[in-house]
């Protein structure tokens, strides 16, 4: 079941848009919002405001970056693997943040408390390497740097 | 000599917004008063046509042709959008951010000079989702040009209605591809469409739609202001106006610079990002974002505009370089560079996904000391295919710009890979 918060918010939306369906990734970032990710329960109740089938808004989920179809943890940290960032040392980086927090790419903590993805450019490729975390962007990383964010997220 | 840099020469140097204020104390929203009230929607066009602005997303395209395609009149069918491609997500690209962090304004008077030349009635800026600076500014920018009268009914007593909203989306490449970015708004996966129709004519919802670049659109309220000459006299070569050019990789100043458009390739990589870090050699650059083939050293006197760009065997692009030196991997930089348009295929169109994603694989194998004869004509034979007239939009002819140019420039360093069975810059 959605929240009534959710749906006022969904609703809110649609009277910008022609079609139910134009809301629906908007819909999936409210729902994200209020829970973290978006479940397959979740899928359903979204399609059936929207009159969408929830395969349909699965296939529009699943193409999307940073709608989360599986839980995160309380802090998420994108780290870009772009072109830039590659040059300027991403794979020392990404060794570096795999080391400290004990996981791979699309795996999150044990105590929950951090999701590791990887993310294209974020055009900030003068202050290459570049991460992102909580939708925050840090540059000019090194492995003090890192160490100090990471230890800001509680 | 003193240039003009009319996109930038108002942005706050502390990080900052420019505020409404700060805005039309520098000139802000004097290009709109003059189109409402002095000049038709068709001479707004042809000023931006006469201006020879072109589209800064990458193609080039003319803005006022592009605009020339719209239908008008009465009998139009309603409502018409215009588009600001905010979608910035071109490897190597950050030149929109700096355009909408530090006057968002700016954006908002050339997206209404854009909706009004083309007689539109709701205006949307498609922002990445990652970009949330950007995002902010603009969404309190909108409210306060909606308080201004600049947005809404009766636009500064002119008679002229537009709306305009923010849509923040939810990040993949493709959404910056014109008909994947109507997709996107239209709540679907951002495959492309077929062109023609083109989405002049058929766009967002079947109806007219312009798509037009930030860095296209912020260029409209000054060439409104001070005409279509004064645009023309800007740059450098026989193109017109400034544009933003920009370097990462191991350059000493990184950044990005507003300058005439045509400025020397050398001149904006010495001058500018101020040569190589010490110790290190200069082997090749990609001028426009990942999807642009290499130059190398004999290119360096190349003005930068469209024209020289595409005689030199590359495209201008995006403007902004990516440096490769003498200490990193050519072989390296291009399985990046691939891996990253494999992901990014939307799996519409076979030789994209399918060839794209094989290309990834030899080149991941030849980085790790697994390449084998014969996977350098694969590449190619596979690359082939990712032209235009193949699939529906440019992600693979992209794609093919970086790969076939690597393998014309270093094709030593992938015949070392391949022999020595390593690579030879992680040993």
């Amino acid at each position: 079941m959605l929240m009534d918060e959710e749906r006022q918010e969904i609703e809110a939306e649609l009277v910008h848009y022609p079609t139910k369906q134009a809301v629906c990734i908007d819909a999936m970032k409210i729902v994200q919002r209020h829970r973290g990710w978006v479940s397959d329960e979740n899928i359903r109740d979204i399609g059936e405001l929207l009159d969408m089938s929830p395969a349909d808004l699965d296939g529009v989920a699943t193409f999307y970056n940073l709608i989360f179809r599986k839980p995160v943890g309380r802090h998420v940290v994108m780290l870009c693997n772009s072109v830039s960032c590659w040059i300027m040392g991403y794979e020392r980086i990404r060794e570096h943040v795999t080391r400290q927090l004990g996981i791979e790419f699309g795996e999150t903590t044990a105590d929950n408390r951090f999701t590791l993805l990887p993310i294209v450019c974020l055009g900030a490729c003068q202050h290459a390497p570049a991460m992102l975390v909580d939708n925050e962007l840090h540059g000019n990383l090194d492995a003090a740097k890192i160490d100090g964010i990471l230890e800001e997220c509680k | 000599m003193p240039t003009e840099r009319p996109l930038t020469q108002a942005i706050p140097t502390d990080g900052q917004a420019l505020s409404l204020q700060g805005y039309e104390r520098s000139g802000g929203y004097q290009g709109l008063r003059k189109a409402l009230h002095e000049m038709t929607p068709q001479k707004v066009q042809e000023e931006v046509k006469n201006s020879g602005l072109r589209g800064r997303g990458g193609a080039g395209f003319p803005t006022g042709l592009k605009w020339s395609f719209t239908p008008m009149g009465a009998d139009t069918p309603r409502p018409k959008y215009v588009i600001a491609n905010a979608d910035e997500m071109e490897p190597g690209t950050f030149k929109d951010r700096h355009l909408m962090e530090g006057n968002p304004h700016q954006l908002i008077e050339g997206l209404i000079l854009a909706a009004y030349a083309n007689q539109a009635d709701i205006a949307v800026i498609f922002i990445r989702g990652e970009y949330k600076l950007s995002q902010e500014r603009l969404a309190r920018a909108i409210a306060e040009a909606y308080s201004a009268g600049y947005l809404g009914t009766d636009i500064l007593k002119s008679g002229y209605g537009l709306e305009m909203y923010l849509h923040i989306s939810a990040g993949r490449y493709m959404c910056g591809e014109e008909t994947g970015l109507l997709n996107a708004l239209e709540g679907k996966r951002a495959n492309p469409r077929a062109k023609p129709p083109f989405p002049q004519v058929s766009g967002l919802w079947g109806k007219p739609t312009i798509v037009n670049n930030v860095e296209t659109l912020v260029n409209v309220p000054h060439i409104i202001e001070k005409g279509a000459a004064w645009f023309q006299s800007l740059g450098r070569t026989r193109e017109a106006g400034t544009k933003l050019y920009g370097a990462s990789g191991k350059v000493k100043r990184p950044g990005l610079w507003e300058l005439p458009m045509g400025t020397p390739l050398r001149e904006i990589l010495e001058e500018h990002a101020g040569g190589m870090r010490d110790g290190l050699r200069f082997r090749g650059v990609l001028p426009g974002g990942a999807s642009t083939d290499f130059l190398v050293e004999e290119h360096l006197d190349v003005p930068m505009d469209y024209t020289e760009v595409q005689k030199a065997g590359s495209r201008l692009g995006t403007g902004t370089m990516i440096v490769l030196d003498d200490q990193t991997c050519p072989v390296g930089m291009t399985s990046n560079l691939i891996h990253f348009f494999a992901q990014e295929s939307c799996g519409w169109c076979t030789p994209c996904w399918s060839g794209l994603g094989w290309a990834k694989q030899i080149l991941a194998a030849m980085e790790e000391g697994h390449g084998e004869p014969g996977d350098l004509d694969k590449l190619s034979f596979q690359s082939n295919f990712w032209s235009p007239g193949n699939t529906f939009c440019a992600l693979a002819p992209g794609a093919a710009e970086p790969l076939q140019s690597a393998l014309k420039f270093f094709r030593d360093d992938f015949d070392r890979h391949i022999s020595e069975k390593c690579c030879p810059w992680r040993t």
